[in-house]
């Protein structure tokens, strides 16, 4: 055999064990979800786990179609999903803006450096009631609290970004007479793109903590004001619906900041 | 009246604990379309002289003067290369190669073609759409020394553009550069610690002495090495002796430093 076809047919058998691979990880991912599943239903007939408690798949499941027909799921679906994507939105933004005025400003960063740290330990769910009074019990004062949880950690981690960008990059810039701005624009914000990613991918968590926190507090809608009702009426079946059906949209989330990944940073790879 | 006007230069760099000198008493003049390098030892400021003549420090003391007018105002007349290509990875090489025709605010048809030519000039046609991660060093450096090229500057300077490349690559591109900036009759200003691409690339030669930098000495590289390619100048019989000179000379600085 000459080397060529060798080559050819090594590279071949390579491909086909990259499949073979994937193939065994997608059998045990669905291995894995089956189990989980059939095990909790079946541990919930035999009575080995509280029924009342951990409730089961087929309850799960009946209580999902009952609250799809009565449309009660969807409208508070919709409630929470559109105060996370604004409260997410929002504390990325105002973060990443609050980073750039701090890195435009060294003597400012100097300032407020420790009340950065201040805030960022603080539990800002604390700040929750004082929210609600304040703003209301309204649509407004839950997404301040999604916003409000992911906004100084993401000013901490865009400016420390902001402050590693290589001053090479920048001395180029100078050269060519650039302003602060351009700096800025031409080599700060684009060099960083890949830490803001990565914060969008914490803030998706954080802001459904804080826009679930906030409708248990509020308690008049959403998916976080049915996690807290079954809790008071002790049905807990409803709790775990509303828990996987946020577990299935921030999971969405997530895969949609991967795509804005792939489209926003490119370096030819 | 010469194009570049050193005077007095010195430049000291503060800490907290430490006040250290690194340039002391430096002035020079530049002609224009001379080539020039400068020569010395790692911590005799030469980096720092750049940046003072590129404007982007103030001296403590002393003018920097290019055809009469300070470097502070005149914008986009001065090329800096540094010692790594530091182009853009987020850029396409089409866009790294026009960056300081758009900061300049000069993006014109005109100055695209131009910009357009020199990367053709280097051997890079076809690769604009491409990004740098895609091309080897030595491409990325000539993509970076189109980059300084396409605003037209009237000094050139080229901080150890050729010190991170393997041999090969480096003598291909002395021979390129030399040639590319002898065509456009550019001024330029080489920092090296090789004393072969000295010889082999400029008409003048400063050597400086380290801590704190100071002018030592300057050579003249004579005719008949000028006019051969850096290549061809390597292989002259002149360039032995002038190596040996200038190699006597920065062992001189080197003892007298030890004692």
């Amino acid at each position: 055999m000459s080397p060529e076809k060798n080559t050819k047919l090594l590279h071949q058998q390579y491909i086909e064990s990259l499949k073979i691979e994937k193939r065994w990880v997608r059998f045990y991912q669905l291995v894995i979800f089956l189990v989980f599943f059939v095990g909790w239903e079946v541990a919930s007939q035999k009575q080995w786990i509280n029924p009342l408690i951990f409730s089961s798949p087929s309850k799960v499941w009946t209580l999902f179609l009952e609250k799809i027909q009565d449309g009660t799921l969807l409208t508070n679906l919709g409630f929470t999903l559109t105060e996370t994507v604004f409260g997410f939105i929002l504390g990325t933004l105002l973060g990443t803006i609050l980073a750039a005025i701090l890195w435009w400003s060294p003597i400012l960063s100097k300032i407020l450096d420790p009340y950065l740290v201040i805030l960022n330990a603080m539990p800002k769910v604390a700040l929750g009631p004082i929210l609600i009074v304040a703003l209301g019990p309204t649509f407004t004062s839950i997404v301040a609290m999604g916003a409000i949880i992911s906004v100084i950690i993401t000013t901490i981690v865009v400016y420390t970004s902001f402050k590693e960008v290589d001053p090479n990059y920048l001395k180029v810039l100078q050269t060519f007479g650039a302003t602060r701005l351009q700096c800025f624009k031409e080599a700060i914000l684009p060099a960083s793109f890949p830490t803001i990613i990565s914060t969008l991918k914490v803030n998706v968590g954080l802001s459904w903590v804080g826009v679930i926190v906030g409708e248990f507090l509020v308690s008049s809608k959403g998916l976080g004001y049915m996690i807290i009702y079954g809790f008071q009426v002790f049905n807990f079946t409803l709790v775990l619906l509303a828990l996987l059906v946020i577990a299935v949209f921030a999971t969405i989330m997530y895969q949609l900041v991967e795509l804005l990944e792939r489209k926003l940073i490119k370096d030819g790879s | 009246m010469s194009l570049l006007k050193l005077d007095g230069i010195h430049h000291s760099y503060f800490t907290q604990t430490t006040a250290t000198t690194a340039l002391s008493d430096i002035s020079l003049d530049i002609e224009e379309g001379e080539f020039v390098s400068f020569l010395g030892p790692s911590g005799c400021g030469k980096t720092t002289l750049l940046s003072i003549i590129a404007g982007l420090i103030k001296p403590t003391e002393g003018t920097v003067m290019l055809e009469g007018q300070s470097v502070q105002e005149s914008v986009n007349k001065i090329g800096y290369m540094l010692q790594q290509d530091y182009l853009f990875p987020w850029k396409s090489i089409e866009e790294n190669i026009l960056l300081g025709l758009k900061i300049g605010g000069t993006l014109k048809s005109s100055k695209i073609e131009y910009a357009k030519s020199l990367l053709e000039q280097m051997g890079l046609k076809g690769f604009e759409t491409q990004y740098p991660k895609q091309l080897s060093g030595g491409m990325r450096q000539r993509v970076a020394l189109v980059r300084t090229l396409a605003t037209e500057p009237k000094l050139l300077m080229l901080d150890e553009p050729f010190s991170a490349l393997d041999y090969q690559t480096k003598l291909k591109l002395e021979d390129l550069v030399s040639d590319t900036l002898k065509s456009y009759g550019k001024t330029a200003i080489l920092v090296t610690h090789d004393i072969g691409e000295a010889i082999a690339m400029s008409d003048r030669i400063f050597l400086f002495s380290a801590r704190p930098g100071k002018l030592h000495r300057t050579f003249l590289v004579p005719d008949e090495l000028r006019k051969l390619t850096p290549f061809n100048a390597r292989n002259h019989e002149t360039y032995s002796v002038l190596f040996q000179k200038v190699w006597k000379e920065l062992e001189s600085l080197e003892s007298r430093e030890e004692h």
